[in-house]
């Protein structure tokens, strides 16, 4: 691993702005991400800013109802926090599906949404990526395809996003609270807070370098009763999503009057199926309108050589998951 | 003739030495013989360089606290606590597997929650409290986890078993606590003290793996301390 400064940030701004004035610079909290990616020489900073002894681990109702979790809450204690337990069931879902219990202990709400992809490829040092040297080209696209994109993908990348913590923030149109180093604070929804690769690849999401996320706010909504998270993987624990599905229903007397949807494990970020989601408005919750819907959100997918199995995997995960969240 | 290839005896190492002091000992002479073919010009230890690939090599001093014992240690930012406590401590219980986070052979439990040793920094785990597989037995009495998983069998090479029983005395406590996991039936009635089942427990240990297979007794020993602890 290449050498590096280490530093203990006092205050999130005094972070923010020690990351912004060296562009080799990391923030570091849990590190269970980053640790392993330096260890592997695919990412290689040469100073780390140890952000974990910030007070940014508050669990809160907001005014208005709603929960904001703090950016260094661990994922375990955001999975079993009362408030998300009650109101957000398909957050916690989706946190305890994500990695191995060790890992959420040490795994920050902040580091999830920042964890770089598993692309095999991405990891190979000795094959091209665009998302680790871009201009250097895509070995899964045209390569061992199986795990990647089925939406959204570009000629230079079809890597997936890997968490699922964020495919039930993005269903749940969570907002990122930001500290930006010039002092300043920004929101950013949670659905524009990840990107498509496009041909910037090795950008993954809308923060500019130094800024800091401190916390993670999901509005209040009524679909606690009727949701699910549903992961489909090659094993049955510890293994990434092939697809998973983040779904909540708010039904009155049989008829959805919202609807939330977004897929893991088929896009560069969690993909919400938006033309579904109004499809089901004023629908009855039945697994025929469900069906309906799944194959809706499936016509536009562009599956490789060797990742055409998730069409028809992510159609009947999204059906199914709509008839868990309906009890139907 | 190298060191390594000489009977322990003609090496200064004593036969009836446990074979635990052996492979230290000879890991010491393995490290020599590396220096060597280096043409010496490496330092291993002592002395590091101060700049690699134009970057200064830092280093910074942690207090540690292991097994209730403090040390405070010189350590490279790089060093990860797995290897400040094998490499520095000599604490050798806590086993290296992947070193990537994937296998839990490094899980110890730091300020009560399990976690993977490789991956964390040790320059981030100052004042931390951490316990490894050496800290759980009192004396000679082992910590029934320990006792269930010989009674039990729950192991064959033995290598990932200082996790595995970390990682399960932690499980325990989470479980006590009314921590849920994703096979938990409804989220909202996860009651402390809870009993967990057999799926229950393979889904949280889920993070350990065993590549021998010796799952189900381990599973077993866990369901023994569970229900009152091993006979």
């Amino acid at each position: 691993m290449r050498p590096f400064a280490f530093k203990r940030a006092a205050a999130p701004a005094d972070a923010a702005k020690l990351v912004a004035a060296n562009k080799d610079a990391r923030f570091i909290a849990g590190g269970t991400n980053l640790i392993d990616l330096m260890k592997e020489g695919i990412d290689r900073p040469n100073e780390l800013v140890d952000i974990s002894r910030l007070s940014l681990s508050v669990v809160r109702s907001l005014a208005g109802g709603g929960v904001s979790v703090g950016a260094l809450t661990r994922n375990t204690d955001t999975a079993n926090h009362p408030l998300v337990k009650k109101d957000f069931p398909m957050l916690s879902q989706a946190i305890l599906s994500g990695a191995s219990p060790q890992i959420r202990n040490m795994a920050t709400n902040g580091g999830n949404l920042m964890q770089r992809t598993r692309c095999a490829y991405f990891y190979d040092l000795g094959t091209p990526c665009n998302k680790r040297q871009p201009g250097s080209g895509c070995g899964a696209k045209d390569g061992l395809s199986r795990y990647s994109a089925i939406f959204g993908w570009s000629e230079s990348c079809v890597a997936v996003h890997p968490s699922d913590m964020c495919v039930a923030l993005a269903a749940l149109d969570a907002v990122v609270n930001v500290q930006s180093p010039d002092g300043r604070e920004r929101k950013i929804k949670f659905t524009d807070f990840h990107r498509l690769p496009l041909n910037s690849p090795e950008k993954d999401n809308a923060l500019n370098h130094g800024e800091l996320i401190t916390s993670i706010d999901i509005p209040k909504n009524n679909f606690a009763a009727n949701s699910y998270y549903l992961k489909i993987r090659d094993r049955s624990s510890y293994a990434f999503a092939l697809v998973s599905v983040a779904a909540g229903l708010e039904i009155d007397k049989g008829v959805i009057k919202q609807a939330r949807i977004a897929l893991g494990g088929v896009a560069h970020k969690p993909w919400r199926a938006s033309e579904a989601e109004r499809f089901l408005v004023g629908k009855k919750a039945e697994p025929g309108v469900f069906q309906q819907a799944a194959e809706l959100t499936l016509r536009g997918a562009k599956p490789l050589s060797e990742n055409g199995y998730k069409v028809k995997l992510a159609q009947r995960a999204i059906a199914r998951a709509l008839r868990r969240a309906a009890n139907v | 003739m190298l060191d390594e290839i000489k009977p322990p005896e003609e090496q200064g190492l004593s036969i009836d030495g446990s074979r635990r002091d052996f492979l230290k000992k000879s890991a010491v002479a393995g490290a020599g013989v590396a220096a060597i073919k280096l043409g010496g010009a490496v330092p291993l230890v002592a002395s590091e360089p101060a700049v690699e690939g134009g970057i200064p090599v830092e280093k910074l001093t942690v207090r540690l606290s292991i097994n209730g014992k403090e040390h405070t240690l010189p350590v490279d930012t790089r060093t990860s606590l797995l290897d400040a406590l094998r490499e520095q401590l000599e604490m050798t219980g806590s086993k290296k597997g992947c070193d990537h986070g994937q296998c839990g052979a490094c899980t110890v439990i730091i300020d009560g929650r399990r976690q993977l040793s490789c991956l964390t920094l040790a320059a981030m785990c100052d004042d931390r409290k951490v316990t490894t597989i050496e800290g759980l037995a009192e004396g000679d009495k082992l910590h029934p986890m320990q006792a269930a998983f010989i009674e039990r069998d729950g192991m064959q090479c033995g290598y990932c078993t200082p996790g595995q029983i970390c990682s399960a005395v932690a499980m325990l406590e989470e479980a006590r606590n009314g921590e849920a996991s994703f096979v938990t039936e409804n989220l909202n009635a996860v009651a402390r003290g809870q009993k967990l089942t057999k799926a229950e427990i393979q889904e949280r240990m889920s993070g350990n793996i065993c590549r021998c297979g010796a799952y189900p007794n381990i599973v077993a020993a866990i369901e023994d301390v569970q229900a009152g602890g091993a006979k």
